[in-house]
This record gives C-alpha cells, sequence and structure tokens, in this order.
C-alpha cells in the first residue's frame, strides 16, 4: 500500500463510519453494525501502517500536494503508529462494551458517531506533522468529549460537563495563545522546520521561546491532567457510563502526553535547565497527588479516576529524566497503560451491571458470585501496580533504571513509593468488591433475569480481549520495548523525522 | 495603536478570567466568549500588523509588493474564531441545560453527585 493512502485511512476510515453512522439516525441497530465494521478496518489499518513503519521507520505525505513547510502535513514515526494501535484495540474492545453494556436512549442519541468522530481526531493528533493543525485536531476530540460527556444530561454528568467544558476552553485558548508565540518568532509552523530551525540556533530569542513552551506545558498540561491542573479529572470522568468514561479516561489525557513527549523533544529543547527541573516537580507531585486522592475515594470509578492522575505524572517522569531508555519507558508506559486502565474501567462496568452502583461500601462479595471478573480485575490491577511478568512492571523498571543512571534519585524514589500505594488502592478495591461479604441490605439485592445474564456474559468479551493483549505485551514484551527503544531513539534524533516531512534535500 | 492593543488584550484576559470564575451561570458564559475573544485578538496582534496592502501578486510579478500584510496568521484566525464559535454555542446549550435541570443560576448550587446520595441516608 502506498504511504499516502496508509496515513489518511485512519483518518478517513472513522470519519466515513461516522458520517454513515449518521445517515442511520436513531437506528440503533445499524449505527452499531456500520460502527463495528469502522473499528476492526480502523484496526486494520492501524496495523498495517505500524508493519509500514517497522520497515521504513517513518513515512509523511502532503495533503494536496503543496511542499512540506507550507501544506498540511501527514507524518507517522514509530511512536504515533503505537499510539495510533493502542488506540484502535481500546476503539473495538469499548464498541463490543458497548453494544450491550450501554443504554438504548443514548445509542439512539448518537453515542456510536460521536466515537467515531473522536477516534478521528485522535488519529489526526497522532499523524499531523503542523502545530496548528494539531490545535484544530484537539478541538475535534474535545468537542466530541463535550458531547459525549454530557450525553443523556443526568444531573452528575452535566455538572462534570461544565467544569470540563470551561477548564478545556481555557486550555484551548492557551494553546492557541502559544501558537501564536511560536509563529510570530519563527514565522513557521511546520513541526519538521520548527526542529531545524530551533537547532540552527542562530538569532534565538530563547526567553519568548520558553515562555512558550510554558503555554504549551499549561495548555497540554491541562488536557493531560498534570499536577496543579488535575482537579477536572476526577470530578468529570466517572459522572457518564463506562461505554464512554472508559474510552475518554483510557485514551484522551495519553494522547495530551503524547504531544507534550512530541513538542518537548522535537521544539521546545533549548532550555533544559529550566524545563527539567520543572518537568521533574511536576512529575513527581501528579504521581503522589493522584495516588492520595485515590486512597481518600469511595467509589470504584473515582479510584480509577484518580489513579489515571498518578499514572500521568510516570509517563512525564520519562520526558523529565530525557535519556533515550526513560522516553522509551514512557512510551511503553503509554501503551501499557491505555490498554489496563480501559480494561479496570469496563471491569468496574461488568461488576456495576451485576450490582448497579459503584459504591465500595455497597459492594461486595463478587468473588463468590463472580470469580471469572474478579480473576480478570486481579490481574489488570496487579499490572496497573506494575508486579514483574505483568505489563506495568517493565514500563516502571525501565523508567527507574533511566532514573537511577541519570542520577536521579528522589524521583525514582517517589515513583517506587507511588507504586506501593497503588499497589495498596487496588487491594483495597480487591478487599472492598470482590473479597468482603455482600453488605445486607433490602435496596441491593437485584434480580437478573436469564436475558440480563446473558447480556452480561457478552460483556467479558471485551475484557477478555484486552486482557490478552496485556498479558502478550506483559509475558512477550521484547518486541514492544523494542520498538519503544528505537520510538524514543527517533523522538531525540529527529533526522529521521525531519527528514521525512521536508525531504532528503535539505 | 501598537502601545494599545496589548493593553486591551490583557483587559480582556482578566475580566474574562474573572467573570469565568464567577459563580452565576450567565456570567461563565460571557466570560467563555471575551475569553475566546481575548485569544483571537492575541493571535491576530502577535502575527504583526502591517499597515499596507494584502498579500496578492500582482501580473508580471513573482513576489507581493512590500509592505504587506502576512495572510497566515489572518487564515489561523479565521478558523480558531470559527472553532471557537462552536465550541461557544456548545457550551450556551450546555449552561441552558444545566440551568433548566437544576433550577438554578448558581454554581454552588449544582452538586449533582452529592445530592441526591445524602437525601437517601
Amino acid at each position: 500500500m502506498s504511504a499516502h493512502l496508509l496515513l489518511v485511512l485512519p483518518l478517513l476510515v472513522p470519519l466515513c463510519g461516522a458520517i454513515v453512522c449518521l445517515l442511520f439516525w436513531r437506528l440503533e441497530r445499524w449505527q452499531a453494525l456500520v460502527s463495528g465494521f469502522t473499528q476492526i478496518t480502523w484496526l486494520g489499518s492501524t496495523i498495517f501502517l505500524l508493519k509500514r513503519i517497522i520497515t521504513d521507520k517513518a513515512i509523511s505525505t502532503q495533503i494536496g500536494s503543496w511542499s512540506a513547510p507550507f501544506g498540511i502535513t501527514l507524518v507517522a514515526d514509530t511512536f504515533s503508529a503505537l499510539v495510533l494501535l493502542a488506540a484502535a484495540l481500546v476503539g473495538l474492545a469499548v464498541f463490543l462494551f458497548s453494544v450491550y453494556g450501554l443504554d438504548k436512549s443514548r445509542q439512539r442519541y448518537g453515542y456510536f458517531p460521536l466515537m467515531l468522530f473522536l477516534q478521528v481526531g485522535v488519529g489526526g493528533v497522532c499523524l499531523t506533522g503542523d502545530l496548528f493543525n494539531l490545535y484544530v485536531w484537539f478541538e475535534v476530540i474535545l468537542i466530541c468529549c463535550f458531547a459525549l460527556l454530557s450525553l443523556g444530561g443526568t444531573k452528575p454528568q452535566l455538572e462534570g460537563a461544565l467544569k470540563y467544558v470551561t477548564i478545556n476552553f481555557i486550555a484551548s485558548g492557551l494553546l492557541l495563545t502559544g501558537i501564536g508565540v511560536v509563529y510570530s518568532l519563527f514565522g513557521a509552523l511546520n513541526l519538521a522546520e520548527l526542529a531545524l530551525i530551533v537547532r540552527e540556533g542562530t538569532h534565538l530569542n530563547l526567553p519568548l521561546l520558553s515562555m512558550a513552551s510554558v503555554f504549551f506545558l499549561t495548555g497540554f498540561g491541562i488536557k493531560a491532567a498534570i499536577f496543579p491542573m488535575f482537579f477536572w479529572l476526577p470530578a468529570s470522568y466517572h459522572t457518564s457510563p463506562i461505554a464512554i468514561s472508559a474510552f475518554i479516561a483510557g485514551l484522551i489525557t495519553k494522547v495530551g502526553i503524547y504531544t507534550l513527549i512530541r513538542l518537548f523533544t522535537l521544539v521546545f529543547i533549548t532550555d533544559q535547565t529550566f524545563m527539567m527541573p520543572l518537568m521533574a516537580i511536576l512529575s513527581g507531585a501528579t504521581m503522589v497527588v493522584g495516588v492520595i486522592g485515590a486512597a481518600a475515594q469511595n467509589d470504584f470509578r473515582r479510584i480509577l479516576s484518580f489513579h489515571i492522575i498518578s499514572q500521568i505524572g510516570y509517563m512525564l517522569m520519562g520526558l523529565a529524566i530525557y535519556t533515550p531508555l526513560a522516553i522509551a519507558g514512557s512510551i511503553f508506559f503509554i501503551i501499557h497503560n491505555i490498554l489496563v486502565k480501559t480494561n479496570l474501567f469496563l471491569v468496574s462496568g461488568v461488576v456495576a451491571q451485576y450490582h448497579r452502583t459503584f459504591q465500595l461500601p455497597r459492594l461486595g462479595g463478587v468473588y463468590l458470585q463472580q470469580p471469572f471478573i474478579a480473576l480478570l480485575f486481579f490481574v489488570s490491577a496487579l499490572s496497573l501496580a506494575g508486579t514483574p511478568p505483568l505489563s506495568g512492571f517493565w514500563g516502571k523498571f525501565m523508567l527507574a533504571k533511566a532514573g537511577f543512571e541519570a542520577g536521579n534519585y528522589l524521583l525514582v524514589t517517589t515513583s517506587l513509593g507511588v507504586s506501593l500505594v497503588t499497589l495498596f488502592s487496588m487491594t483495597k478495591i480487591w478487599n472492598e468488591v470482590f473479597w468482603k461479604s455482600k453488605p445486607r441490605k433490602p435496596s441491593t439485592s437485584i434480580l437478573l433475569t436469564q436475558s440480563d445474564r446473558l447480556r452480561i456474559a457478552l460483556l467479558y468479551v471485551p475484557v477478555v480481549f484486552l486482557l490478552c493483549c496485556i498479558l502478550a505485551i506483559g509475558v512477550y514484551a521484547g518486541p514492544l520495548i523494542e520498538l519503544a527503544m528505537r520510538a524514543s531513539q527517533d523522538l531525540l534524533h529527529i533526522e529521521t523525522y525531519t527528514d521525512t516531512v521536508l525531504g532528503k534535500a535539505r | 495603536m501598537d502601545l494599545l492593543m496589548p493593553f486591551m488584550i490583557g483587559t480582556l484576559f482578566s475580566v474574562s478570567l474573572y467573570l469565568i470564575l464567577h459563580r452565576h451561570l450567565f456570567k461563565l458564559i460571557l466570560g467563555l466568549i471575551l475569553f475566546g475573544l481575548a485569544t483571537n485578538l492575541f493571535l491576530f496582534i502577535v502575527g504583526g500588523l502591517t499597515r499596507g496592502s494584502t498579500a496578492i501578486i500582482r501580473e508580471q510579478e513573482t513576489i507581493p509588493k512590500e509592505p504587506y500584510a502576512d495572510p497566515v496568521p489572518q487564515a489561523l484566525l479565521l478558523t480558531a474564531i470559527v472553532i471557537g464559535f462552536g465550541i461557544q454555542a456548545f457550551a450556551i446549550v450546555l449552561i441552558r441545560r444545566v440551568y433548566q435541570t437544576f433550577k438554578s443560576n448558581n454554581l454552588n448550587d449544582l452538586r449533582g453527585d452529592r445530592g441526591p446520595e445524602k437525601k437517601k441516608h
């Protein structure tokens, strides 16, 4: 397949799927059919993209054939292809969950097309090679998130969505401001060209460049829920149904981190003395605050939401240490976390289908009634906490090793301590939801009909599917670690990227 | 003009943030709109204000005649205005829905996740 087609397909497939879904408005069965077909095609297209990337390192295309610094560039390297593949896996799993796990009225009022539009946005962010287009794709993601989070319009959802809209509107404004500063400094918006201009270093206004980088750090930091700007996340993510919050929680904050890593390895590299300690402080604080917040919660989804924040800290840690191994650790951790976090949310959804609540005090005895889901949770939770043979361990191991090599002992100690508290927090869920006996209250006894049981049994399919992926990258981690190492090499030595975008002539 | 614009942008940013931090829902709408305006104006001004002609290449010339205004910030601005308009429209509809559901103009009354729980216990 040609490079043009490979790069356009991940955007075109969900877009066409979404449009066809809109044609079947209110016919949710047909929409589900179209959506399922689209998800599988999307997954296929990302696999083909990754296969091509493995042989070619990076590919790019110019939309409309305007040559590189002027036109619209689409570019994929190992990092973006890996994130896209993880997004596609999660997309398929969440789709499978939503068919039987989401109520009919939400399905009827546009759940499927909105999800597909959201995936177009994710694809765009991963593949774009232009700063302003990055902003536009982020807005595509945001408007879909807004609509999905408020879909259904229950009171908690509206409250969460209002906060989410306000804070993200401000974040987008900050991004736009940063883009304005960057354009006025360099007169360029193409990422590859910006990278070359910054590295040439002639008549560079360093303080102004640092200011622009802080705008981007704040803007994407809000979207990724980094330390001082994380409060909107636990306020909004747990309110909507699992089929929505699993995808948004699993993926969207990681897309924010993806952009941060991309920009801070490609463009804003000059002021290391200022940025590196700042990143280290932010990453440590993000980990600690997230995990402490989780310890105080009493709701299954709220605990998981706070853990998202804590794990964002680990991803930022790679950027703070800034060695090839550390960034590879971050990349591995992003892939692992997209899969595991979505899976944990789906598990909480399956438990809630049986027991109709997410409150820990009202749950219990799941281990006796549904031992299989307990096993699924157990493996995912251990993977999240980073127990050795599972995927979380490898990411944390790479990060810790890189941290020790770079002499960043405080940060590594913090991260290891936070891991331990994560394990404690997972134990708390395990004790409360699965282990303790079910509290005897008349309101909690729920009778499930035969058709309900059948429907819930189908919800196990996506959970098992994701668990297989997690086990695969845990037990057979070699190839993914190799790919992550290569991705980080390409991020730190930008020649592959710039040569692909601008042509070898420069 | 060059001195006036930064002050205007600064005023717009501060006023909009003040309004966003306010508890009143309608002031939140105003704040969001003003914040969008402030960022758009900032984008436009940092791109460089040039008086003179547009960047149109006349016949028998290869480059436009100096001085001309840079068209890129204007193109970015147009896109940003359209996107901002879409998001503001969504925000206004959402806030109206919030007002209808909670029957209150005050952000402090929105305790969707805690309100019903307390009643049960």
